[in-house]
């Protein structure tokens, strides 16, 4: 088959959103590692880090927005680059994400006492769905897409778990609820983070096969 | 509803088969859109259904043609007035060499319309129906010659209008016209879907996109796919039309 013009833009596009997609999860991981060890040095240049991701998403913008002017793709050149302006943007979100949880970590007042029994299993599940989604992308892998949207519901199940641990210690010592409110709050930004992943995982099922949830986008 | 049955479909210029057992079924009031490569038999297909193929030295074809049930290359079918219901837009304007006025009323005083009162209303509203009344109405008696390239291919698609056709075939209707005559062309034909109906030979994909209902993909005398446009450039099913219309045919 001849290789075009469109196809060598296609490299560039899939090399930029690997390198996007390995940034988060650096990312994310780095501020679960901040979380779990009080590392405010950690946290406070991941927060300085996240113009990097922004930064990312503009470029890959522009990239997208250039070969739909100069070549307006159709079939499945459309899908790929429309696939990947809308990934960016859950990808962005994620970066934001480990953002907010290192700014709360540089606030918190940490207790090891205090950590839910769950949320490591919560902050764990999410990074893996991160890390899937991008890999499933990578390989245009639809099974592995599809394996990513079904985990969500395991991540949402975590954080109400989470959430009822968080009851209880409050229950048991109420002069703990600024530090409470604050582990309900980076749970909460995990279970996003879940989300964005599953969002990444449908656009990429949509990418290969031309079906959004199911249905066909037009 | 179905205004024209193509049924296995061969053609031969001689020895040489130029369409390969095509069947195609052309949705009344709607515009279709062939496209695919140079050669691939798309325009000799747009001629088979007027029978402009007729006037090519070997050209002979098998299976059916039908317009409303009517088999087209039937015995005592009357192919004057075939082309009088089927009418066609080539990719160069070609007005005749005399004036406005003149050009489109050729074809009804060929069928037999001389009343001058007549053959006025019938240039107005032909010249209305393809949106160029307003720029020629004041220069009716002036040589169509004289006009733009894009004037000239409205002239033309007024003319086909004038003897009241059912279908319009046009061969690139566009190919020749600067951006803003194509568009005129593209709006003219989404009006005329209404009254008409339109097949159309583009080389244009995003043509084929904003204005055709159906899309045929032909390849080497072939109807590769057929398909509702979107569906066509959005899901093709078959790869060959994959890579035509993604532009890696090679």
């Amino acid at each position: 088959m001849m290789k075009n013009r469109f196809d060598e833009q296609v490299e560039v596009l899939n090399t930029q959103m690997i390198e996007m997609g390995s940034l988060i999860e650096t990312t994310i991981e780095s501020a679960c590692d901040a979380l779990q060890t009080a590392d405010l040095q950690k946290a406070r240049e991941i927060i300085e880090g996240d113009a990097l991701v922004d930064r990312k998403e503009r470029e890959i913008e522009s990239l997208c927005l250039r070969m739909l002017l100069t070549r307006q793709p159709v079939a499945h050149d459309l899908r790929v680059v429309s696939s990947a302006l809308k990934m960016i943007t859950d990808m962005e979100r994620i970066g934001d994400h480990a953002a907010d949880i290192s700014e709360i970590v540089t606030m918190m007042n940490f207790s090891a006492a205090m950590q839910p029994e769950h949320f490591g299993a919560m902050s764990r599940a999410a990074i893996e769905m991160v890390h899937r989604a991008i890999d499933a992308y990578v390989r245009r892998d639809v099974d592995l897409a599809r394996d990513v949207i079904a985990s969500d519901d395991t991540v949402d199940d975590l954080f109400c778990d989470v959430k009822q641990e968080l009851i209880e210690l409050l229950s048991a010592d109420a002069s703990r609820g600024g530090e409470a409110l604050d582990l309900l709050m980076i749970a909460k930004y995990f279970e996003r983070i879940g989300d964005h992943a599953t969002n990444i995982a449908e656009w990429v099922e949509y990418s290969v096969t031309g079906l959004y949830k199911g249905d066909v986008l037009q | 509803m179905s205004k024209i049955e193509i049924k296995n479909l061969d053609l031969y210029y001689d020895d040489l088969q130029a369409l390969k057992n095509v069947n195609m079924s052309i949705a009344a009031n709607r515009i279709t859109a062939f496209i695919g490569p140079s050669g691939c038999g798309k325009s000799t297909l747009i001629k088979t259904l007027n029978r402009m193929n007729d006037l090519i030295p070997g050209c002979h074809i098998t299976g059916s043609v039908t317009l409303d049930g009517e088999d087209i290359y039937g015995k005592d079918l009357d192919v004057n007035l075939l082309r009088k219901r089927v009418g066609m837009v080539f990719q160069k304007p070609n007005p005749f060499p005399m004036t406005i006025y003149d050009n489109i009323a050729y074809g009804p005083r060929t069928h037999g319309v001389h009343r001058k009162a007549m053959l006025d209303e019938i240039v107005e509203k032909s010249l209305q129906d393809a949106a160029i009344w307003g720029e020629l109405k004041d220069r009716l008696l002036k040589s169509a010659l004289g006009l733009s390239g894009g004037q000239q291919q409205r002239l033309c698609i007024a003319r086909a209008l004038a003897v009241q056709p059912e279908v319009l075939l046009m061969d690139e209707p566009t190919s020749a016209l600067d951006p803003i005559s194509t568009a005129k062309i593209e709006e003219l034909a989404l009006q005329l879907k209404e009254h008409y109906t339109l097949v159309m030979v583009t080389h244009n994909m995003q043509q084929a996109l904003r204005v055709s209902d159906t899309t045929a993909f032909f390849l080497l005398g072939e109807v590769v796919e057929y398909s509702d446009t979107e569906k066509l450039f959005s899901m093709p099913v078959d790869k060959r039309t994959e890579d035509y219309i993604t532009g890696r045919f090679g």
